[in-house]
């Protein structure tokens, strides 16, 4: 008799084989409670404990609105510029905690992978999770602000907000595990990683309107630009927070919702490349880490 | 040899022609390589733990894997737990796995004991009804209901084995992996131990347990595998394969 090739016998499963992420979401009871237990110890022994993850982003946007906004004159420039980057830069932020977060929790959390069998996409996903209960309450000060500055929220533009927030969730997910597994045997993947954090705040329009790319660049290199999910997903923040408090005066990228669309189909093919990579090399985290 | 069931029904585990590499990387950066390279030393050694590797568990039986240091034990035991994957062969099991493997790897030091028994319960795969059903069980087991609230870097390092198996001890499994844990604690605790795996195997439990403390396991246990140079070289009876082991 032999086993190795063919169907199980019944009720016989292979140790250490699960479904991926459809297994995170099974176990969703230990998912809250990894999820839970980050954000508990996160500034644990600390004074300003959570206050720091507002404190940081506060600081942050203060160094850029005077650089640009005040010396380069961007708020003279444009309409409500404090709104604008603010709402990019919470976008940016996002991503950015959850994408590097991603890619360290595989090796931060290597003592329990090394012992006990769980599905290891639990980890890039909590971080996501974390990273996003992180980011609402700073859409919470946006979304306050935005209705103090004049803004009525439609439907397509909460719409696309909505829609925002799902690309760069799953783009950083999937690009959490695509990094986080390949992180296992070269740690050389997460020094890359701060290097594309570094670059994504800047290679979308976060500090600066879009229009002076479109304005430098050939057509060709714009559309480029514009096909990143990042970029795409920043102005479709801009384009459900600050556009409307605006006069109408500037300039959104044409057929937004359409690129929107087409920006969640790349991010969709990230979480399935990058599930498909950590998969491949998930059998040998335990042993490699 | 214990006679096997043909019946796929009454096993457990099956575990067919198993192997099982390591490699050994003898560089650590593209430098290390290049010049290793250049020298033309090798760049990695592999190293076999387990070689064709075949047995059988049934349900309800208690298996003692034995072997000295390094023999491929634990190596077996990940590959059940499913930690590690074989490189050839076949390792399956039917029912719930849980293991008694390095008990408290899950546990946070910053969190309380109460917080880390709910997280860990929850990682060796229990869902939050079973574990409120358990909670008191489990720290009546442990006998720490005074610091249970206390964080657990506080805990002395016996408060927090105890407290860590006895969260892996109640776990509902079908087959349960123990792992060098009968040395934990003092003797009370480790009389307590074998007393509720006694209880456990009554229920009907899959023991498959790796101590050093060998008459202790082979009174454990019925059946007795001993792993010797990463091959199996006897299956059968506990006593007679400890006897085997310290004639090797």
């Amino acid at each position: 008799m032999t086993l190795t090739s063919g169907p199980e016998p019944r009720g016989f499963v292979k140790p250490g084989r699960g479904n991926g992420l459809f297994d995170v979401f099974r176990r969703r009871y230990l998912l809250g409670l990894l999820i839970r237990k980050e954000v508990g110890v996160r500034y644990r022994g600390s004074v300003l404990g959570w206050l720091w993850s507002y404190v940081k982003p506060a600081f942050q946007f203060l160094v850029f609105f005077l650089a640009l906004g005040v010396f380069l004159r961007l708020n003279g420039s444009m309409e409500n510029f404090p709104v604008y980057l603010f709402s990019g830069l919470i976008l940016v932020n996002l991503f950015n905690e959850a994408f590097s977060n991603g890619t360290r929790s595989i090796v931060d959390n290597g003592a329990l992978i090394k012992k006990i069998y769980l599905p290891r996409e639990m980890f890039p996903v909590s971080s996501t999770i974390v990273a996003v209960v992180n980011f609402l309450p700073q859409m919470l000060v946006l979304f306050v602000v935005c209705l103090f500055v004049g803004w009525t929220p439609q439907p397509l533009q909460v719409a696309g907000i909505l829609l925002a927030l799902l690309i760069v969730v799953m783009l950083a997910t999937g690009l959490g595990m695509f990094f986080g597994s390949a992180n296992v045997s070269f740690r050389d993947s997460q020094n890359f990683v701060e290097l594309i954090v570094m670059v994504a705040t800047w290679a979308s329009p976060v500090l600066y309107p879009w229009t002076t790319v479109r304005d430098q660049v050939p057509d060709w290199l714009l559309q480029i630009y514009l096909l990143n999910p990042l970029t795409v997903a920043v102005e479709l923040f801009h384009a459900g927070f600050w556009y409307p408090t605006t006069s109408g005066a500037p300039q959104l990228p044409p057929d937004l919702l359409l690129k929107g669309v087409i920006g969640l189909g790349i991010a969709a093919v990230f979480l399935v490349l990058g599930q498909a990579v950590f998969r491949k090399l998930e059998g040998r985290f335990a042993q490699d880490l | 040899m214990p006679k096997i069931s043909e019946s796929t029904e009454a096993r457990r585990i099956i575990v067919e022609g198993v192997s099982k590499k390591f490699l050994l990387r003898h560089t650590h950066s593209l430098k290390e390589t290049f010049i290793a390279m250049l020298r033309r030393k090798k760049l990695s050694t592999g190293f076999e733990a387990l070689h064709d590797v075949t047995f059988s568990v049934n349900e309800g039986e208690s298996v003692a894997l034995l072997g000295f240091n390094g023999s491929g034990k634990s190596t077996m035991l990940k590959m059940l737990s499913g930690v590690f994957r074989p490189d050839t062969g076949t390792v399956l099991t039917r029912g719930r796995v849980a293991g008694l493997i390095e008990v408290g790897a899950g546990f946070h030091p910053d969190l309380s004991g109460r917080e880390n028994v709910y997280l860990n319960a929850a990682i060796l795969g229990m869902e939050k009804d079973e574990v409120d059903a358990r909670f008191d069980e489990i720290v009546a087991f442990s006998e720490i209901e005074q610091f249970i609230d206390t964080e657990v870097k506080h805990y002395s390092s016996g408060m927090f084995v105890r407290l860590a198996f006895a969260v892996a001890i109640h776990t509902r499994a079908d087959i349960m992996l123990v792992d060098e844990v009968l040395s934990v604690g003092d003797e009370p605790f480790q009389k307590k131990c074998l007393a509720k795996l006694r209880e456990l195997q009554e229920r009907g439990t899959t023991l498959v347990v790796v101590s050093h403390d060998l008459d202790t396991v082979a009174n454990l246990c019925s059946r007795g595998i001993l792993i010797h140079d990463h091959r199996v070289v006897f299956d059968g009876e506990s006593h007679e394969a400890v006897a085997r082991m310290r004639s090797l």
